[in-house]
């Protein structure tokens, strides 16, 4: 190897550690594989070089744009490099401090999450936590349970909070195209009735059979974090977060005026850091509501991404929509079109009196398989259940959305 | 007909043009790599865009067969990589015991290779290296993909009864997928990936002329810009390279020379295949649309 060439792997290496800290998975493994790449091609000119790494270090279509960037920057201007290690060395430096970053990521998430009140006085519960539990009997649990998450003071969000990481989720199965062995009856599996016989000299054929794995369908969870939606928002991030740890193939996305992913950030394991994250990467926490548009986008793209293989869709929102044109209605049908069930959670239909006076109300309700209220733990409990229902309608005649649009007209 | 591989990526190029498929650099590059360093090449992008085209001009350009396994949901073994001749071997069965072979032979003698049936992957296997086509990969589930890992980076499939089967050499394996789910990372990291978007105009316009060549220029020409201008709008599902050449076809059935409102009200279903976004262009829309391209490209000369 020339001396040229030993040059341009560290640079390579350099650059793979670029992409890294602009948070594109680049393992050693793909560092070599592009010192691989490199040296099997006849290096024409930049684009071919550009197309090359661009191959063996993107592995998705997101990283495309921070790939783009990040070449530039690093195969253009060869001083920037040192001003680019300069600043790694300083970000390296701030994340060295876990503690450090660690409060003041808590800081963003309280201040963008809770106010400042609630935040002293939810310090105080927690140290005296422990007493808390020990004196809780039954009744206060059941109190708790019927309270709305609206009128809840600090203390009995904190244990609220605890309640829900503890709830247990029934699960829905339904049969997959794949199978497995089955004692009973079912198809009749010729390879193990074969095998089976041929462990038994021949003589005797027993018939073995298989039956269709069962697996839980993915679920698709739309949350509104609008300013009316504020105090429940936060409930409902809590029990999003037990429900992850509960089933695989979950996707959150939360709207507000925007749409945005937070799957990734919500798939921490602890609950807070979870949360923290979440707040850093959600940039229109309780503003104004633009449920139609934000559902235009999430049908636009990611639709065909996420709502394969019979997913079912919660959509959490009170349906107090700003912008009144068709699109609400539009989106909406489009979303029921392409999901196997569609179930609209508002905190406001807990009211009897609630009238579909806001026209988004109603045009959601007409587009829903079922709907419920949320508002309390023992509605949770109840959803989390009713998530394990037949999925075919209702149980329960009072959360069908045709009886209630009659009620209502 | 047996070529040898490209020798660089302008080689790269002239091998898919030569089978009509007009590649940019990036493809090319792609490609070139994946067939140089052995490695599988994962291609993502929009319906009809030409993905699952490349493996079926890379296998004509390099005079290698082509083994297509497409996916779904509940694909399994028996019907991806093997399956064992189950009423042969039953007829094997009751012949040992009429002539009384030991059960020992009779063992060996069922799950000789005969009795094989091989499904796609294993194909893939045998001979000089084969295309092999995995093709819209998202369709299926986790369990296959976990799957697929031995298989691709190996390229040996072990099949209890027999043994592994390791391939002599390599097949030369293309993986494609719409995205309608998140294929898993382990997979991407043992493959090239790339991005497949639409093409430019000018490339597109290229591949009008290779794919339909007696077509009319100006026809040409009005169809690719109008498809630019439609993936420029605000529509559910953007029309592909496929539905261009669809469209010109349709076209040139109809022995249209040059676009006209009517005849693209009446023809928009090639292009769009969602209602909405057929109502959302019908009429007006799609004059206004057609009126600005025919001043554009006037413009032009």
């Amino acid at each position: 190897m020339s001396e040229a060439t030993g040059k341009l792997a560290e640079n390579i290496m350099h650059f793979a550690r670029v992409l890294r800290q602009a948070g594109v998975p680049v393992g050693p493994g793909t560092v070599l594989d592009a010192l691989d790449a490199v040296s099997a091609e006849t290096l024409r000119n930049r684009d071919d070089f550009y197309w090359t790494l661009h191959c063996v270090m993107v592995k998705s279509h997101a990283h495309s744009i921070l790939f783009d960037q990040a070449f530039h920057v690093f195969w253009r201007k060869p001083k920037m490099l040192e001003q680019l290690m300069q600043m790694f060395f300083q970000q390296v430096a701030m994340s060295g401090n876990q503690e450090k970053a660690k409060q003041a990521g808590y800081r963003r998430l309280a201040n963008a999450m809770f106010d400042q009140a609630h935040q002293s006085s939810m310090r105080e519960v927690d140290t005296g936590a422990i007493e808390v539990e020990a004196r809780y009997t039954a009744s206060q649990r059941e109190v708790l349970r019927a309270k709305d998450f609206e009128q809840m003071s600090a203390g009995e969000e904190a244990a609220a909070r605890q309640a829900i990481a503890k709830m247990r989720l029934n699960r829905l199965e339904l049969p997959t195209r794949r199978f497995q062995t089955s004692k009973g009856r079912g198809v009749i599996d010729m390879r193990a009735t074969l095998a089976a016989s041929m462990r038994s000299g021949g003589a005797v054929i027993d018939l073995k059979y298989k039956k269709p794995c069962r697996r839980e369908p993915p679920l698709v969870v739309l949350l509104d974090i609008s300013g009316s939606m504020a105090s429940y928002s936060r409930m409902l991030l809590h029990f999003l977060h037990a429900l992850m740890n509960e089933r695989d193939r979950v996707q959150v996305f939360v709207f507000g005026t925007r749409l945005t992913n937070i799957t990734r950030q919500l798939a921490r394991r602890d609950v807070d850091e979870a949360l923290a994250s979440v707040s850093s990467a959600v940039e229109d926490w309780s503003g104004g509501t633009r449920i139609g548009a934000c559902l235009a986008e999430f049908n636009l793209k990611w639709s065909r991404r996420v709502l394969g293989q019979n997913a079912h869709v919660l959509l959490m929102s009170d349906g107090l929509e700003r912008d009144d044109d068709g699109v609400l209605e539009l989106e909406m049908a489009r979303l029921k079109r392409s999901t196997r069930r569609l179930v609209w959670l508002n905190p406001l239909l807990r009211y009897d009196g609630f009238e579909a006076k806001a026209s988004g109300v109603r045009k959601i309700m007409a587009h829903v398989d079922e709907f419920r209220p949320v508002h309390n733990l023992a509605s949770l409990d109840e959803l989390a259940s009713a998530l394990a229902g037949s999925g075919k309608a209702a149980h329960n005649r009072q959360y069908q959305p045709q009886k209630w649009l009659r009620q209502k007209a | 007909m047996k070529n040898k591989l490209p020798a660089s990526i302008d080689e790269t190029l002239a091998l898919l043009g030569g089978a009509d498929y007009i590649a940019d650099r990036a493809i090319a590059t792609v490609v070139f790599l994946a067939l140089k360093m052995g490695r599988p090449l994962f291609l993502e992008g929009e319906a009809g865009v030409g993905k699952t085209e490349i493996a079926k001009v890379l296998a004509e350009g390099l005079g290698k067969r082509l083994i297509r396994l497409q996916c779904y949901e509940g694909l399994d073994i028996s019907s991806a990589v093997y399956e064992w001749n189950y009423s042969r071997q039953m007829i094997a069965i009751r012949m040992a015991e009429a002539e009384g072979t030991k059960t020992s032979e009779l063992e060996e003698h069922i799950y000789d290779e005969a009795f094989l049936i091989k499904r796609p992957l294993l194909q893939a296997l045998e001979g000089d290296g084969p295309v092999l086509l995995i093709d819209e990969l998202d369709r299926t589930d986790e369990a296959f993909e976990a799957y697929l890992l031995e298989l691709l980076s190996e390229y040996q499939v072990s099949i209890p009864e027999l043994g592994t089967v390791k391939a002599k050499q390599p097949p030369v394996v293309i993986i494609t997928s719409n995205r309608t789910r998140e294929v898993h990372d382990a997979l991407k990291r043992r493959c090239l990936y790339h991005w497949v978007g639409y093409p430019s105009a000018a490339r597109e316009l290229e591949i009008v002329m290779a794919r339909q060549p007696g077509v009319s220029e100006r026809l040409a020409r009005e169809v690719v810009a109008f498809v630019q201008a439609l993936r420029q709008s605000d529509l559910f599902k953007h029309p592909g390279v496929a539905e261009t050449l669809d469209w010109i076809s349709a076209l040139h059935e109809l022995d249209a020379l040059s676009l006209d409102p009517k005849t693209v009200n009446d023809t928009l279903g090639v292009l769009l295949k969602y209602q909405d976004d057929i109502a959302k262009m019908e009429g007006s829309e799609a004059k206004r649309m057609l009126d600005q391209i025919k001043s554009e490209l006037a413009a032009l000369g």
